[in-house]
């Protein structure tokens, strides 16, 4: 498998057919992992971190993941294909930023990324369309006791896996929902997920994790605490009392929206439309803003003629790495806002 | 000039008034030590003697302490950074980490979860971990030195920890 192949399709996670999809995007599990006998990354040698990259590698291209299995070294990978990665959320911003060996693997349809030499030597993460969160952890752990198998994890009877911040010691979990809330934006209540977030020790960010904005109305809800509570309580509590809560407000303030305040729903949504119908020249911040206002105007039954799938591949494929991928050259700007509204246009059915 | 009490050549001068009348002592290094209590260390470098006046005026002297002896990392440097050097390090920052992780977890301090599986009855003991730790370490040593026959003996050495 190569990484071209990836560029003309969303990944599994954004196909928009998850449970509760219309408003949760992606369930996203990741675990921490270090192995026995190195340093943690900031005080490994050179040598120390080429020999730990081979190792890694090696082993889980070995494991027998998946049948195919893509893994890309992110220290000799040009810059645009470790963007794209950043864009598809294989890997994060620091990863493709770093300097050194380090690399990613990517399997199953890309519900599956493991980095290599992150923060920790490992982490893993499975990322599933809509509300998915036990299945992605029954798949990342049978990965984690697969590749186990073959790697010593650095652990300690006290304090559990060892990770080289000691937020994350313990299960090494982070699991993370991204959640499209554009009407509690709208109606001024997000406030509200924000209050309960810090009372619940959750934490709250943009589209693509750590120190981002919540562009485009989605918000990623993950939790802090990762000692001292199990796995599965988690993932449980997540499921059954911090994710229905969310949605519920966000299914209040939409209908809210279309029964007591029907004509600025419909301003909001028809601009959206007019705009990504008609527009020559636009910016992909401009672009996540108006395609959350139309896959609101979807759900609503505001607009027929597009659906869900159509948006949710908007998102990705109109970001910049994926845009110049697509057109097979570089585009910098006037003439890739231009792409990109004519990509738009003719996604969205205009000629 | 020599020593008061020996023969060696006298590096300390130290002058006391005592009831009025001035002494003047000239003594070497382990002399001044031994004699006047005075905690003199012969060739302490230049970084080291900043290092630790600053860490005495900035209140952050228990802070140096002793860093880690697999990684070298001391507890100022892990609170500069917010990342630890290395799975031993949990072991001997164990006591002020706890405080730290209590904030961070809601109050806890011992993990309930999952456990490594190769753990459990034959499970790996910790001390092969710091052995691999040590090892790896010379190696990267002998690497850089360019000494190879010492690296390849280090390299069979770490293959036969980790099969082992």
């Amino acid at each position: 498998m190569k990484l071209s192949d990836l560029t003309n399709h969303a990944g599994e996670w954004l196909r928009g057919n998850g449970p509760m999809s219309e408003i949760v995007i992606s369930s996203r599990i990741r675990l921490a992992r270090n192995v026995n006998g190195f340093p943690f990354l900031t005080r490994c040698t050179r040598h120390q971190r080429q020999a730990l990259e081979h190792k890694v590698r090696d082993t889980i291209l070995a494991a027998d993941l998946s049948p195919e299995v893509l893994y890309v070294d992110l220290d000799n990978a040009p810059e645009m294909d470790r963007q794209l990665l950043v864009e598809r959320h294989l890997i994060s911003k620091p990863h493709a930023g770093a300097e050194g060996a380090r690399g990613v693997a990517v399997a199953e349809n890309e519900t599956l990324s493991v980095m290599v030499n992150e923060e920790d030597h490992l982490r893993i993460q499975c990322l599933r369309s809509g509300l998915q969160l036990e299945e992605a952890w029954e798949q990342i752990n049978k990965v984690d006791d697969r590749l186990e198998s073959a790697l010593d994890w650095s652990f300690h009877p006290r304090f559990g896996y060892l990770t080289a911040c000691p937020t994350n010691v313990g299960t090494g979990i982070r699991v993370s929902v991204m959640l499209h809330l554009p009407a509690l934006k709208l109606t001024g209540e997000i406030e509200k997920l924000f209050r309960a977030a810090k009372d619940m020790r959750l934490a709250v960010r943009g589209l693509y994790g750590e120190g981002t904005e919540a562009t485009g109305d989605f918000y990623q809800i993950s939790n802090q605490t990762t000692l001292g509570k199990p796995e599965d309580e988690i993932i449980s509590d997540f499921k059954h009392a911090i994710v229905p809560k969310i949605i519920e407000w966000e299914q209040h303030a939409r209908r809210t929206l279309r029964d007591d305040r029907t004509v600025q729903l419909d301003d909001k949504v028809g601009r959206a439309v007019g705009l990504l119908r008609s527009a020559r020249l636009i910016a992909s911040e401009e672009t996540l803003l108006l395609l959350s206002h139309l896959r609101m105007g979807v759900h609503l039954g505001r607009v027929k003629d597009i659906d869900l799938r159509t948006i949710n591949e908007l998102f990705l494929l109109t970001q910049p790495a994926h845009l110049q991928r697509i057109q097979g050259r570089k585009l910098e700007g006037d003439v890739r806002r231009a792409v990109r509204a004519d990509y738009i246009r003719q996604k969205l059915g205009v000629s | 000039m020599k020593c008061d009490n020996c023969n060696k050549n006298a590096t300390v001068h130290l002058t006391e008034i005592k009831g009025g009348k001035k002494i003047e002592k000239h003594l070497c290094e382990q002399c001044a030590a031994q004699n006047e209590g005075l905690p003199v260390k012969s060739h302490m470098p230049i970084n080291e003697l900043l290092t630790n006046f600053v860490m005495a005026h900035s209140g952050l002297q228990k802070e140096t302490g002793t860093g880690c002896d697999q990684c070298g990392i001391t507890w100022a440097e892990f609170r500069q950074s917010g990342l630890l050097g290395c799975a031993n390090d949990y072991q001997v920052f164990e006591k002020d980490l706890t405080p730290l992780l209590q904030r961070a977890h809601e109050g806890m301090t011992h993990h309930v979860g999952k456990v490594p599986t190769r753990r459990g009855g034959s499970g790996v003991p910790m001390k092969r971990q710091v052995d691999l730790t040590r090892l790896r370490k010379e190696l990267a040593k002998a690497v850089e030195a360019e000494d190879y026959e010492r690296a390849a003996k280090l390299r069979d050495q770490i293959r036969q920890a980790e099969n082992g």
